[in-house]
């Protein structure tokens, strides 16, 4: 089943308890694979209750698919995971987090090229064989531009998805931020976006530094949702309709009620859409 | 079996009464042990980042400034028993 | 044009400081060096505050700025080997124990110890407890992978619950403790503090030898009643 068009919330643990408590309707909650690739435990007697009542998206943020190597062994681990949950989608990121075996725990960028389009392409066929599901890639935030690029990021991704039919993940605050880090317009960025490609959207929060010429965000995922990444929000919901939204808060978590109501404003702006194209 | 060990396997077995079972289990998930992997970036550009470590061995300036000095110990560290402001 | 591990190899070695790598730039080049810290500061900052969540007593104990640079000295020398977090802290005790500015804290590397392990109590696999009508005093027994006894020549015990959230810090121990981690039913992992004697009876069970010999040790009710109570004495195949 893939993920349905309402939104949903990441899970963290100490919001069990309120989750089993109230039993909010929510589209789907997203775990972060590499927390619950242990044995057992609470972490998978939690998944395993969330799993019976609501949709799950897993959401890897350790296979480095965008760097020269992909860990077998990691992969097979999140493969098992797969197998054991079965989610309703399993998304990972166009950037790079371990060097040879040591493990960085960064989103880092990597150049846009013919020859690393190539690689990341044979990474998310190796992905899809592996897990034998399609894989979501998400845009990643970016700080820096490398000078060896030669393709815009859009184009790039939707050669990826062309080539091995994987979906997107458009993270609308990874837009933001790396729009406004690069100087950039984010509707040109969405104009570009193969909107047709996306499964899922992320929305989340960043922080702001000023830089001599001008602002740089940071991805920081420790706020609510900024106004501007709420309105690209809804220009993205107006080109290509109702699509699963995930809240992510994983810095300076709040309590539940607060991370609910960031998931009710993605669900409003969702379900107009969905009105409306009722009424057509 | 030796009579005295089956006496204490039985008085073991009532004191442990009925083993506890799934429907027990709602209070302490959010115990969260952690070391968790996420998605997020931070702090941006405001702490120092670089991993060139300043150790070389005596030249380490640094010195615990936790609880860890209000503790006795053994070894006999005698700090104040008052914890230190930290 | 170079390859792309080539790329990432001159990525990973200015995160560690010095100059960047050429080929990175920004739209104003001359803030390159200054967005690239964006990257540096992640890494190191990141790696340094789960070492801090997965070490929490260790960090109370010599506070957040000694934390944060000895950390920065473990992550050097023992970076994480996988992805998955969780599993990344095992060598932090014996670094402690070779790194000469906490050598006036003896404790520290058992307090490290004693939090590895609730980790990998935490963490262990789900097993089927026995019934209780098939213990036999000549089999060995099949305890639960939670089940871990410490033995630390300091009150390492009695440390880490005075520096628990809600404690001072405040201590009145001394001398040797014995320390059990287990994970019980409601996935809570306590840590408590054993005699010598019911120390030993478990170590013997961990060991493998029967419950017969572990009772030639002390009067086994109080251990395995806890053990049986918290379902720790399991069935042999898994539930997985």
């Amino acid at each position: 089943m893939p993920l349905p068009s309402s939104a949903g919330l990441g899970f963290k643990a100490q919001h069990f308890q309120a989750i089993r408590d109230t039993q909010p309707r929510l589209g789907f909650f997203e775990v972060h694979a590499e927390n619950y690739l242990g044995d057992g435990g609470a972490p998978h007697a939690m998944l395993t209750a969330l799993r019976r009542d609501y949709a799950i998206s897993i959401h890897g943020v350790g296979l480095s698919i965008g760097g020269p190597t992909l860990d077998k062994a990691h992969l097979a681990r999140v493969r098992a995971l797969c197998d054991r949950y079965d989610p309703d989608s399993f998304s990972e990121h166009l950037a790079w987090s371990s060097h040879g075996a040591e493990y960085l725990n960064d989103l880092l960028p990597l150049p846009y090229t013919a020859a690393t389009l190539q690689q990341i392409c044979d990474h998310v066929d190796q992905v899809q064989d592996a897990l034998g599901r399609r894989l979501l890639l998400e845009n990643p935030s970016t700080y820096v531009i490398f000078e060896q690029s030669e393709i815009p990021e859009t184009e790039f991704m939707d050669q990826i998805a062309q080539r091995t039919g994987c979906g997107l993940l458009l993270d609308v605050n990874n837009v933001f931020v790396s729009c406004v880090n690069h100087r950039m317009d984010p509707l040109n960025y969405l104009n570009a976006f193969p909107l047709r490609h996306v499964g899922e959207i992320h929305l989340g929060g960043h922080d702001e530094e000023e830089l001599p010429s001008g602002p740089l965000l940071i991805d920081a995922h420790g706020s609510e949702v900024a106004d501007p990444v709420w309105a690209l929000y809804a220009e993205v919901l107006d080109r290509a309709g109702p699509l699963p939204s995930l809240v992510e808060w994983d810095n300076d978590v709040p309590e539940w009620s607060v991370l609910l109501s960031e998931a009710q404003r993605a669900e409003a702006l969702l379900s107009d859409r969905t009105r409306h194209a009722a009424a057509e | 079996m030796n009579p005295k060990l089956a006496a204490a396997i039985a008085t073991a077995v009532s004191l442990a009464g009925a083993a506890a079972h799934a429907d027990e289990m709602e209070k302490c998930y959010g115990v969260a042990l952690a070391g968790e992997n996420d998605c997020a970036a931070g702090p941006g550009t405001t702490c120092a980042g670089t991993s060139t470590t300043d150790y070389q061995g005596n030249a380490w300036k640094l010195v615990p400034a936790g609880t860890c000095e209000t503790m006795e110990t053994p070894a006999g560290h005698n700090g104040s028993l008052e914890p230190i402001e930290m | 044009m170079q390859p792309l591990s080539e790329l990432t190899r001159s990525f990973r070695q200015a995160l560690s400081g010095g100059d960047i790598p050429a080929f990175v730039t920004a739209t104003d080049p001359a803030e390159a060096a200054q967005r690239f810290a964006v990257y540096r500061n992640n890494v190191a900052h990141s790696l340094r505050q789960a070492l801090g969540r997965r070490f929490p007593v260790v960090k109370r104990l010599v506070g957040t700025t000694f934390f944060d640079a000895m950390a920065t000295e473990f992550i050097a020398r023992h970076p994480p080997q996988s992805p998955v977090l969780q599993e990344w802290g095992e060598a932090f005790a014996p670094f402690l124990e070779g790194f000469p500015p906490v050598a006036t804290l003896p404790y520290l590397p058992d307090v490290a110890r004693i939090e590895w392990a609730r980790g990998r109590a935490y963490h262990a696999a789900d097993l089927t407890p026995l019934p209780a009508d098939q213990l036999q005093e000549d089999h060995p027994l099949i305890l639960h992978p939670s089940v871990q006894v410490l033995h630390s020549h300091h009150p390492a015990v009695s440390i880490w619950h005075a520096n628990q959230p809600a404690r001072d810090g405040k201590l009145r121990a001394g001398g040797a403790e014995y320390a059990l981690i287990r994970r019980k039913p409601d996935f809570e992992v306590p840590v408590m503090a054993l005699s010598p004697t019911d120390a030993a009876f478990i170590d013997v069970l961990l060991q493998g030898k029967p419950l017969g010999v572990a009772a030639i040790i002390t009067d086994p009710v109080p251990m395995l009643s806890l053990l049986l109570k918290d379902g720790l004495i399991c069935k042999k195949e898994s539930i997985q």
